[in-house]
């Protein structure tokens, strides 16, 4: 497909028909299944009329838990088209030897590199972490929502909308050909002339909008709402790594932010900001995008480390060792993550000192994180460990993440860099931290939350099939490509020449094989459990002998999450008021304030991915129109004062009234 | 057969796999990377000292406080020790501070700016020996190597004389790329408009691979070149054939080899344009273009005010197959004189000024 500037029309801008990428048999099957797929939903939805449930109870729900499952399954569902990029990529570059072109042409191989990257980071990991942060904050601080419900659903959908535009580039355009982070100039309007760019760019600005928007609601919420008495330093450490997170957000997105925009300009007005003319500066773009960038994978890898510090503490029944160290683990993270982004590009050129110093910060956090493995290994020691799905999911966690920072540890050295820089090793270590601690995190993370999600524990036969398949899948995938790496092999490479290579290739192939029986068996896992649920069923909001807030609610949990406000004195507050022989209270309920459901979020993300597509294909007049009806919307929205209500003492003691039948076993 | 026997075995393909395949990057042939070998195996070491026993401890605990051991001890409530928080966070720092030491020291010493010392561990560069100094043009998509001293210029194809220190100048022509060759040195970017520079030097004869290691488009993946470790008189002779060979590599011919190629077989250029490189790097192959250290040049004394949004053209956008063609560019005119109507004279008196360092 070529693109000619030139040929534009008023009407549909640059789009033509040749934009269908119908010459492409996997795209055309592809889109095939995902139409046919879509029609069924879709019927079965208006079958069991289900469309209007689905519109006032999820879709414009303000609910933190609902959000923060909707999240969770957008993260799902992203998984698996990510998860086949990489097994497309796994299968191209397992053939292609001996003169082999493989399967995939470079146009069709560089989008799927780049798709990978792009889909994995921003659609599966971050609403994979968002999602769990929204569904579990505000019930471990004892608070009934977010500190601003309407936001946090038009932040769900602004990044669902950012997911939309990536979907839409597989079938109308191409996606980006650059890597996942468009490096300039190479992203520029020179070398990368069709939309793929231009899709890549508008899909992260309006998820971008929903990252930003969220991490400052969920900053907004541990501030200023949690439980009388639960004092910072006896917050949750899920809680804590929420906190640290959601600061690294707001701090960071608004680079990427900054910097996609130059980049924008460059394509759309003509700037040079970082073009290879004018003074333009190819190198200021690597910069800002991994100031971001950096601290991005402590915003992935922080939660996850809070969920390892639940489950760790709950499947001891042991009370996690050394909080006050692993707070200030977090924090010392949080603040590092800031100044280490240049060991990403030590083979561009610095000086050593410059090289050095990075080197050396680089080091550093890994002493941080060394005490958190150590706490939760001392968590562990004199425990009484209850070997559930999450517990192995965290054991996994700490054999495989060792792993990972040791070898990122290699990296960081960078003398020893220019040897493995953007080699094959350096995939192997960043999956190997990515999959092995962010992956394992939010998968112990869903499986322990899920019955105070949905009210039935999930199936713990083909939970544990599932980690098995992960843990080694994992093991059998990456472990070729650090040998890879040190044959010197880099990345992005779609045909090789020495065919002593193959076999290794080979091998990660059916590691990725077993990763993909991984998923299925999460997938199996969800639909036994549904079939399961009323054996599976927790009727004491309290399946695991929990420890923090959460728990002493009941499961799932109530729209208004606690009829009274719990007080807190201790840390592990649950695990302190069952200690002290806590009385749940059954009568003297108030009728509760909460924030009514709305459909403009879902509205100025639809009108925002138009506004993107628009944009994307030099469609000025809908780019205009949409712009201006999405400013007209939100001055609407403003406009609307039917924003809460309350649900009445009644019904509230009836809700409770049901719980202490179901606690007394009735 | 004792079990652990068998466990073994079932190991032997793996150390078949392993002994079959040429880990590069732990047997390099250049000092450099030899330097740089011993650094990863030393900080492995050191690292392991902690990773392992974690490791052990890891599958101990997890096994020794398993629910069903009832006899193992179990003390819900201690959280805390001021002796262990001690260890737990001095170990890794101990690690830390010996390591960082060792990453600024080598950091400074394997600088691929700074000039070699020695030509391994045992011999140091006698004193007043010329570098062999190649300039090097990452190219879509292929790599174009210049050697000054010796007027000629190959594409693909780099060779260098046993222990004899070589000087990498880098740039390309495009996007950027990297200049990788494991068995030497490792790598280091090549930018347009910018320079680096990486200091290396080969001690066994042989065929080693070059690659570009940042993905720079289409033909990355054909962006390979062997690079031969030759003895003097081989060396000699590999010159001799590129002189052979008749080519000249100008201006002109460089912009027709400038154009996106993937697959490239090696070509060799007996005469080189002595300015090409300083032309190249300061993206102006065009003589029409303002050479940009020029452009830094008149910019540093305070430009040319209004008169300068005057001096500028409008060319075509870049043609990238089938990605498509860029947008038209605007570009500063070379200045002119009247001894120099075409500004040709101004580009090749100007020296490279521009570096990253």
């Amino acid at each position: 497909m070529t693109l000619d500037p030139e040929q534009t029309s008023f009407l549909f801008g640059r789009l033509t028909l040749g934009a269908l990428p119908l010459h492409e048999p996997i795209l055309v099957a592809t889109f095939a299944a995902v139409a046919l797929g879509g029609l069924a939903v879709m019927a079965a939805l208006t079958y069991f009329k289900l469309w209007g449930y689905l519109w006032r109870e999820w879709i414009t729900s303000v609910d933190h838990k609902r959000i923060g499952i909707m999240y969770i399954i957008l993260a799902l569902i992203m998984l698996l088209r990510g998860f086949s990029d990489a097994i497309m990529m796994r299968l191209q570059q397992a053939i292609a030897f001996n003169g082999s072109d493989g399967y995939l042409p470079p146009h069709h191989y560089d989008q799927i590199f780049t798709a990978h990257g792009v889909i994995m980071i921003f659609f599966v990991a971050m609403p994979l972490v968002t999602g769990l942060m929204n569904l579990v904050v505000p019930l471990q601080i004892g608070a009934r929502d977010v500190a601003f419900p309407f936001l946090n659903n038009f932040s769900f959908w602004m990044t669902t909308g950012g997911a939309v535009l990536v979907m839409m580039s597989l079938f109308v355009g191409e996606f980006a050909q650059t890597g996942w982070l468009a490096y300039a100039p190479l992203s520029g309007s020179q070398f990368s002339p069709g939309v793929g760019v231009d899709y890549y760019i508008w899909a992260l600005q309006v998820a971008g909008v929903g990252t930003l928007l969220s991490g400052v609601n969920l900053l907004a919420t541990i501030v200023k709402m949690r439980a009388p008495g639960m004092t910072l330093m006896k917050m949750p450490v899920f809680t804590w790594t929420a906190l640290c997170t959601n600061a690294l957000i707001v701090a960071s997105f608004p680079v990427l932010t900054g910097v996609l925009a130059l980049l924008t300009l460059d394509r759309y007005v003509g700037t040079n900001f970082f073009t290879n003319e004018l003074g333009g500066n190819p190198m200021m773009y690597v910069n800002l995008i991994w100031i971001w960038g950096h601290p991005e994978v402590y915003i992935l890898i922080l939660p996850a480390f809070g969920v390892f510090s639940e489950v760790v503490a709950t499947f001891c029944r042991k009370r996690l060792f050394g909080y006050t160290s692993m707070v200030y683990a977090t924090v010392v993270i949080t603040i590092l993550s800031y100044i280490v982004w240049l060991h990403h590009f030590f083979t561009m050129g610095s000086g050593a000192s410059v090289n050095a110093f990075f080197g050396i910060t680089t080091m550093i956090i890994s002493i941080p994180t060394g005490a958190k493995i150590f706490n939760w290994l001392f968590t562990m020691y004199r425990g009484r460990i209850r070997f559930e799905v999450p517990m192995l999911w965290t054991i996994g966690f700490m054999l495989t993440f060792v792993v990972g920072g040791m070898t990122g540890v290699m990296l960081a050295v960078p003398p020893a860099d220019f040897q493995f820089h953007n080699t094959l090793f350096l995939i192997a270590h960043f999956h190997n931290v990515i999959i092995g601690g962010v992956v394992f995190g939010m998968f112990a993370g869903i499986v322990y939350w899920f019955p105070k999600a949905f009210g039935f524990k999930l199936d713990p036969f083909w939970g544990k099939m599932s980690f098995w398949f992960w843990l080694v899948g994992f093991w059998v995938a990456f472990m070729p490509l650090y040998i890879l790496g040190l044959m010197g092999v880099t990345r992005r490479l779609s045909r090789f020449e020495d065919p002593s290579l193959q076999i290794w290739f080979v091998i990660a192939a059916f590691g990725a094989v077993l990763i993909a029986f991984g998923i299925l068996f999460f997938i199996v896992q969800l639909v036994v459990s549904f079939m399961r649920r009323e054996q599976l069923r927790d009727l004491t909001g309290d399946p695991w002998d929990g420890r923090t807030l959460e728990w002493s609610t009941s499961s799932p949990a109530p729209a208004y999450n606690f009829a009274f406000t719990p007080v807190v004195h201790d840390h592990d507050a649950w695990w302190d008021m069952k200690k002290r022989g806590h009385e749940r209270p059954v009568q003297g309920f108030h009728p509760i304030h909460m924030p009514k459901a709305t459909g403009a979020g879902a509205i100025l993300s639809a009108l925002c991915v138009a506004f993107g597509f628009a944009m994307i294909w030099h469609i000025w007049w809908l780019a205009a129109a949409t712009f201006a009806m999405t400013i007209l919307a939100t001055i609407v929205h403003t406009f609307n004062y039917n924003r809460d209500f309350y649900i009445p003492a009644a019904e509230v003691a009836q809700t409770e009234g049901g719980r202490t039948r179901q606690l007394a076993g009735e | 057969m004792p079990r652990k026997i068998l466990r073994l075995l079932a190991l032997a393909p793996l150390a078949i796999l392993l002994s079959g395949c040429k880990l590069v990057v732990m047997s390099p042939s250049g000092d450099v990377a030899l330097q740089q070998r011993d650094l990863i195996v030393a900080s492995t070491l050191l690292m392991l000292v902690i990773i392992l026993p974690v490791m052990a401890l890891t599958v101990f605990f997890a096994w020794r406080y398993r629910q069903s051991n009832t006899k193992a001890t179990y003390d819900p409530d201690w959280h805390h020790s001021t002796r262990l928080e001690v260890v737990i966070w001095a170990a890794p720092l101990a690690i830390v501070i010996v390591l960082g030491a060792m990453t600024w020291v080598s950091t400074h010493l394997l600088d691929p700016y700074r000039p070699l010392e020695r030509i391994d561990a045992s011999r140091s560069v006698p004193e007043g020996t010329q570098p062999l100094v190649v300039e090097v043009v990452a190219l879509d998509w292929k790599w174009l190597f210049i050697y000054p001293e010796q007027g000629i210029a190959t594409v693909n194809e780099l060779a260098a004389p046993v222990d004899r220190p070589i000087t990498f100048h880098i740039t390309s022509s495009s996007v950027m790329n990297s200049l990788s060759i494991p068995a030497l040195a490792g790598q280091i970017y090549a930018m347009p408009g910018m320079q680096t520079k990486l200091h290396a030097v080969i001690n066994h004869a042989g065929v080693y691979d070059g690659l570009s290691a940042n993905y720079s488009g289409a033909g990355f993946s054909d962006m390979r070149f062997k690079f031969h470790g030759v003895s003097e008189t081989e060396f000699e002779q590999w010159v001799e054939q590129a002189r052979a060979s008749g080519n000249t590599l100008g201006r002109p011919e460089y912009t027709e080899l400038e154009r996106p190629t993937a697959r490239e077989a090696v070509r060799r250029y007996a005469t080189v344009a002595p300015d090409l490189f300083h032309a190249i790097l300061n993206r102006c192959v065009d003589s029409t273009k303002m050479c940009a250290d020029e452009m830094m040049r008149v910019d540093a004394r305070g430009s040319m005010g209004h008169a300068g949004t005057y001096n500028v053209a409008v060319r075509e956008g870049r043609d990238n197959g089938e990605r498509g063609r860029g947008p038209a560019q605007t570009y500063v005119l070379a200045i002119c004189t009247t001894s120099d109507p075409y500004g040709m004279r101004q580009t090749a008196a100007a020296q490279p000024t521009q570096q990253v360092n």
